[in-house]
């Protein structure tokens, strides 16, 4: 665990040690944009974290960094010991035990629910179809809508859809799931059926880097929040402290207009 | 909204009006829609009658000698009579001709087996499997006790197909992987993606064709024969490559970015991404300039005539040739159009089936929060 890590982060609850992501002075620039300036950031498994922040931060580009979706031009990122670089070998290994969810869903509107969670394990890990299916009608159990199955994406409201680009990655069977704000593009009576789908995640010990504005969602299943402005961190603790005594002026002026109304 | 309505079941207002008043309200509304009905109407009945009685009622019907039909007033479907086995399978000796007729229903029933996605299984492998050998046996013969045809007596609508289907089914696998290649990360792949691409498109098919037959010969050591018939094919496969990268292209562009992401995201590669992915919904919203593309291509076939085969058009123009039945081409050509019609609008009707059974958006079109 790097000096600086230590740091910034002294008293906060960890899972269970060993690092599954490392990441030491990233820097990224969109153009002459910098996006990410000198991030620094370990998250250990089982580690349910919530980051947070104006539009515009750096909160998204961010967790895109961690698989890959985004390269970066400066630093070091390290998936479960494997180097995120521009070798595609190593990029394909990261990116089959990190899953991700989007705020538009991406679900492939050509294929049925079910194809829709068994193609990356049937064409990525080569798992036969008969037992891809078997673990997707499971995970669809889990997010409590396996009647879906047949149906086409277009079919099924928001909230559904995104349980089933959830149910999707967990097929995969990550290490690792990233969420860039889940909930962001649903009507308000669909946040919360996702949140719960989330929230069972967490319990289960799965390890969430979770970008969003929902903040009790935090408050409740969080073990480390993480403020960002202007592609830094500015401020991250245990979300106790974080919301009840935060340490930098910036980060009191975001909660007082998240929370204020 | 704070409106909280009661959710009315209502049925909506009845609409029926009767056609009286429907032709008073559409078509006599204002006087200067009076005007055009009354025009439209006066040049329906100028036209139309005498085209029936043409084509109808002062018509030739049968056999009959061109004199007959010199002095009728009407159309001469007489020569139709004479001439359609010309028309339709040119210089193909006569004796010969079920062949290339056999080879034509072997090749259409196998391409409308293939059009019903129920029917794809080994099977209808297997048939194409047999059904191609056999369709080139069938028109060169030269084994199996079949006379040797050579191509060059090839001509009308077996020529037009087979120019047309050959050049298409190859085309398209390739005009895929131009839309790839010119959309690639890679500088050097995509620059001659472009190349290739606007080359083509700005020569006109004529020229490629004559390119084709005239001066890829030059270039080639004497002694290499190289087949007329299947240069102008390349000529057309290489042309229409190029239109259908170009019509793919804009279905890719047409996927969001946010699909490329989840793929990317679930590890998929890029050949997988592409055909598993993005194609598939790239195809299905290009399927109308696509089919729009193919019946271009299938109608451009005629333009081989100037590189000296005789496709369906050529066989029609070389029919009224004959001293005796020298200028009926109203009847050829209608005879013609009514086959290329036919083609046409098949293309056509099973692209609108297509895209309706590759439809999944049905509940909730438009509706994306």
């Amino acid at each position: 665990m790097s000096a600086t890590d230590t740091q910034q982060a002294p008293s906060v609850g960890r899972g269970s040690g060993e690092p599954m992501i490392q990441i030491r002075q990233l820097s990224k620039w969109f153009g002459n944009f910098q996006a990410l300036d000198n991030i620094d950031l370990t998250v250990s498994r089982r580690e349910r974290i919530v980051i947070c922040g104006p539009s515009g931060s750096g909160k998204s580009t961010l967790i895109r960094c961690i698989n890959a979706l985004e390269p970066y031009q400066k630093g070091e990122l390290l998936v479960d010991g494997i180097p995120v670089s521009d070798n595609l070998k190593n990029i394909d290994a990261v990116r089959s035990e990190v899953g991700m969810v989007f705020q538009q869903f991406n679900l492939f509107p050509h294929l049925t629910v079910l194809d829709n969670l068994t193609l990356a394990p049937i064409w990525v890990r080569k798992i036969p179809r008969a037992e891809a299916e078997e673990t997707a009608r499971y995970y669809l159990e889990r997010v409590r809508i396996p009647e879906q199955a047949d149906k086409y994406p277009g079919q099924l409201s928001g909230g559904q859809q995104q349980r089933v680009a959830i149910a999707r990655s967990l097929c995969m069977k990550p290490k690792i799931m990233l969420f860039d704000e889940p909930t962001s593009a649903l009507d308000p009576e669909m946040i919360k059926e996702v949140l719960d789908t989330m929230t069972e995640l967490a319990k289960e010990g799965m390890t969430m880097l979770v970008v969003t504005h929902e903040m009790g969602f935090a408050r409740k299943v969080a073990n480390r929040v993480i403020f960002m402005d202007e592609g830094r961190i500015v401020e991250q603790n245990d979300p106790e402290t974080f919301f009840n005594n935060p340490q930098s002026e910036r980060t009191r002026l975001f909660l007082s207009q998240v929370l204020g109304h | 909204m704070t409106d909280l309505a009661a959710p009315t079941t209502a049925p909506p207002p009845a609409q029926a009006t009767s056609p009286l008043n429907w032709i008073r309200q559409n078509l006599f509304n204002t006087w200067y829609n009076s005007l055009l009905t009354i025009l439209l109407l006066w040049i329906a009945y100028q036209l139309v009658p005498p085209i029936v009685t043409w084509l109808t009622v002062d018509a030739v019907w049968w056999a009959a000698p061109s004199e007959v039909c010199r002095e009728a007033a009407g159309a001469c479907w007489a020569f139709i009579h004479e001439k359609w086995r010309f028309i339709v399978f040119g210089f193909y000796p006569h004796a010969e001709q079920w062949r290339p007729a056999l080879a034509m229903v072997i090749g259409l029933g196998l391409l409308a087996a293939s059009c019903n996605r129920a029917l794809w299984n080994r099977w209808l492998a297997l048939g194409w499997l047999i059904g191609l050998p056999a369709i080139g046996i069938l028109m060169s013969g030269g084994i199996l006790g079949l006379t040797h045809v050579p191509n060059t007596r090839w001509g009308g609508l077996p020529l037009t197909l087979g120019l047309a289907v050959i050049g298409l089914v190859v085309a398209f696998p390739l005009g895929i992987l131009l839309a790839l290649a010119r959309r690639s990360d890679m500088p050097a792949v995509r620059a001659v993606a472009i190349i290739y691409i606007e080359l083509i498109r700005g020569v006109p098919l004529i020229t490629i064709l004559f390119m084709a037959s005239l001066i890829i010969p030059l270039f080639l050591p004497s002694g290499v024969n190289f087949d007329r018939l299947a240069r102008a094919q390349i000529g057309m496969i290489m042309f229409a490559a190029a239109y259908l990268a170009e019509v793919i292209r804009g279905g890719l562009q047409a996927i969001p970015k946010g699909q490329y992401e989840a793929a990317d995201s679930l590890g998929l590669s890029y050949w997988q991404k592409q055909r598993l992915i993005i194609l598939p919904q790239a195809l299905r919203i290009s399927i109308p300039p696509i089919v729009n593309t193919f019946i271009g291509f299938f109608k451009d076939t005629s333009l081989v005539i100037i590189i000296g085969l005789f496709d369906l058009v050529g066989a029609a123009r070389a029919s009224l040739a004959d001293a005796e039945w020298r200028g009926f081409y109203k009847e050829a050509y209608l005879f013609i159009a009514l086959i290329y019609f036919f083609f046409c609008y098949m293309m056509s009707a099973y692209s609108q089936h297509l895209e309706r059974t590759l439809d999944h958006s049905n509940r909730r079109k438009g509706d994306l929060g």
